[in-house]
């Protein structure tokens, strides 16, 4: 009981002072572009480098703009489809890494961190070229395939170093009482790797949501996603509707993440 | 009945990989194989004129800039993220998993934003040249976009949240007791930092780097939004084949080059790093 709650005061210590504001620049340097943007947002003057007073008409103006809602229908559609998908043959392919040996499991695992050897540009018109010369249409399913291909490695990899963290020794003792395999995934292995899972979900998603580039070259007429439609209007130069769309962004990611926090937080899925 | 159970949960991961990763990226050297004129037409036999304009001087200065580049936004995240992910991990506390979070938040909103942000802080009239000059600390507003600076800039904002989240995995996942025995021993915490936590925060610091060095060397938005003609990265030669020029075989080519350069640098650093590590 004793040593245990030493070693919990001491990592309550808040740190060395000059540790603490470095944090604290590296904090700002993250923040400040998009607080900037978030304070640009309000600004009556279209041009982005003075401030023309407070209006909140940019965001009126974008519940009327038809293609820029279409685009994020799309883009969510994109996301969460891609994410299910990859976060299923990811973490099975994590488990079997993680857990078993067998023959061909080195080059399995480095299978995982091919797409982030290859660069994304290099994705895109690999899976551009893939696509037109085996005659798929470019569409949201292209869309959502090219997704998988590259998030699926990121996935295995996240759900693999928390399993690699984790002992086996509880699935051996489950199995040794009597558990079947199932029962010892599901009631042991399982709820212990959930934040593992939850993590490389939330990468994928994360991922796919923001990608740009490979969308770029697999999307088809109709399956713009909301970063093309962004892109689209930067060539065009409409910086507060821009920066508008944004800070929604921003909003609905925060929402997001305080619901993952939740599920983290909670002391049965740390896993620990 | 396990070998079954093995490949049940590995096959669906391989074949994907083969179809949608492993399968295009031949098809894009088939096609590079086969140069096309200046009327569009595919050559008939298999050459490797495209490789001799890809390895040309001109196309291997762009090729480099965009390595100069990439290693500079590595070095530039491992300096800002290895610290803040060590401290989040060590002192974070009760408050870890919220700061974690504040890391990973700008990664969601578009990438295309969080570059084009700069723009508004960066540009002649901007935030940074008003506060230098509001404080005195420059007479003329300094040129700061278009140039490599910004570019650079803009990648390594890109690409930190990224690189925070395996340090921070690796650092987290220590046993912590490892440190109190090493202050037990009669370490310095300087000694049990170099000696305990950073060794076993390599695998972390090694995927980090790839994580960045690899997006960064391919990158074509921070030097397109950011840039100038002068910033072009070899990222911006393989869209232009592909979306302008319309010369998808030249393009492939391109994209092969920057490919076998930068396996071949991560193989010379991971043998390195784990050399290192051993």
């Amino acid at each position: 009981m004793w040593p245990s709650r030493v070693i919990e005061m001491r990592e309550e210590k808040p740190g060395p002072i000059w540790l603490r504001l470095y944090a604290l620049t590296v904090y700002l340097f993250l923040y400040t572009p998009i607080l900037v943007l978030i304070l640009f947002s309000f600004n009556k003057s279209r041009r982005n480098s003075s401030w023309g007073g407070f209006t909140t008409s940019w965001y009126a103006t974008l519940w009327h703009n038809e293609s820029l809602m279409r685009a994020l229908a799309n883009s969510l559609k994109v996301a969460c489809l891609a994410t299910l998908i990859s976060t299923v043959i990811g973490t099975m392919a994590a488990l079997a890494l993680s857990r078993y040996q067998f023959r061909g499991r080195e080059t399995v695992g480095s299978l995982a961190y091919l797409p982030m050897m290859v660069p994304e540009i290099v994705m895109g018109i690999a899976l551009l070229t893939f696509f037109i010369k085996m005659g798929i249409q470019l569409s949201i399913v292209s869309v959502i395939l090219a997704h998988v291909a590259f998030s699926v490695g990121y996935v295995t990899v996240t759900v693999r170093t928390r399993l690699a963290g984790l002992a086996g020794n509880l699935e051996e003792a489950a199995a040794d009482l009597g558990a079947t395999p199932m029962e010892t995934f599901w009631l042991v292995t399982f709820p212990r790797i959930l934040p593992g899972i939850m993590s490389g979900a939330l990468l994928a998603f994360t991922l796919s949501f923001d990608d740009f580039v490979i969308t770029f070259f697999t999307a088809g007429i109709g399956a713009t996603t909301l970063p093309l439609k962004i892109y689209s209007m930067l060539k065009f130069g409409v910086t507060p509707e821009v920066n508008a769309i944004s800070t929604i962004m921003l909003a609905f990611t925060v929402c997001l993440l305080a619901l993952w926090s939740r599920l983290e937080s909670d002391p049965k899925s740390l896993g620990r | 009945m396990r070998r079954f159970l093995v490949w049940g949960l590995v096959l669906p991961f391989v074949l994907y990989n083969l179809t949608f990763v492993i399968f295009p990226l031949f098809t894009v050297l088939y096609q590079s194989l086969f140069p096309i004129d200046a009327e569009y037409n595919v050559s008939s036999s298999a050459t490797l004129a495209n490789f001799k304009v890809a390895f040309s001087a001109a196309t291997m200065e762009v090729m480099w800039r965009s390595a100069r580049y990439a290693l500079t936004t590595t070095a530039a995240c491992m300096l800002l993220g290895y610290p803040l992910a060590y401290y989040i991990a060590v002192y974070g506390g009760r408050l870890r998993n919220q700061l974690l979070i504040l890391v990973v938040l700008p990664f969601w909103t578009s990438y295309l934003i969080r570059t084009f942000a700069w723009t508004t802080l960066l540009q002649k009239e901007g935030v940074v040249n008003h506060l230098l000059l509001s404080l005195h600390l420059i007479r003329q507003p300094l040129q700061m976009l278009n140039t490599e600076f910004s570019v650079i800039l803009g990648l390594t904002y890109g690409f930190l949240p990224f690189a925070t989240l395996p340090i921070y995995v690796s650092l987290e996942n220590q046993d912590r007791s490892l440190v109190e025995a090493a202050h037990d021993l009669g370490a310095t915490p300087f000694q049990a930092f170099w000696k305990v936590v950073f060794p076993l925060s390599l695998p972390g610091v090694i995927s980090a780097s790839l994580i960045t060095f690899v997006p960064a060397m391919g990158d074509f938005v921070s030097a397109e939004i950011l840039g100038s003609p002068e910033t072009t990265m070899i990222g911006n030669l393989i869209q232009q084949q592909f979306l302008a020029l319309f010369n998808w075989p030249m393009g492939s080519a391109l994209s092969l080059v920057l490919m076998l350069l930068m396996v071949t640098s991560m193989a010379l650093y991971v043998a390195f790093a784990g050399d290192r590590d051993a």
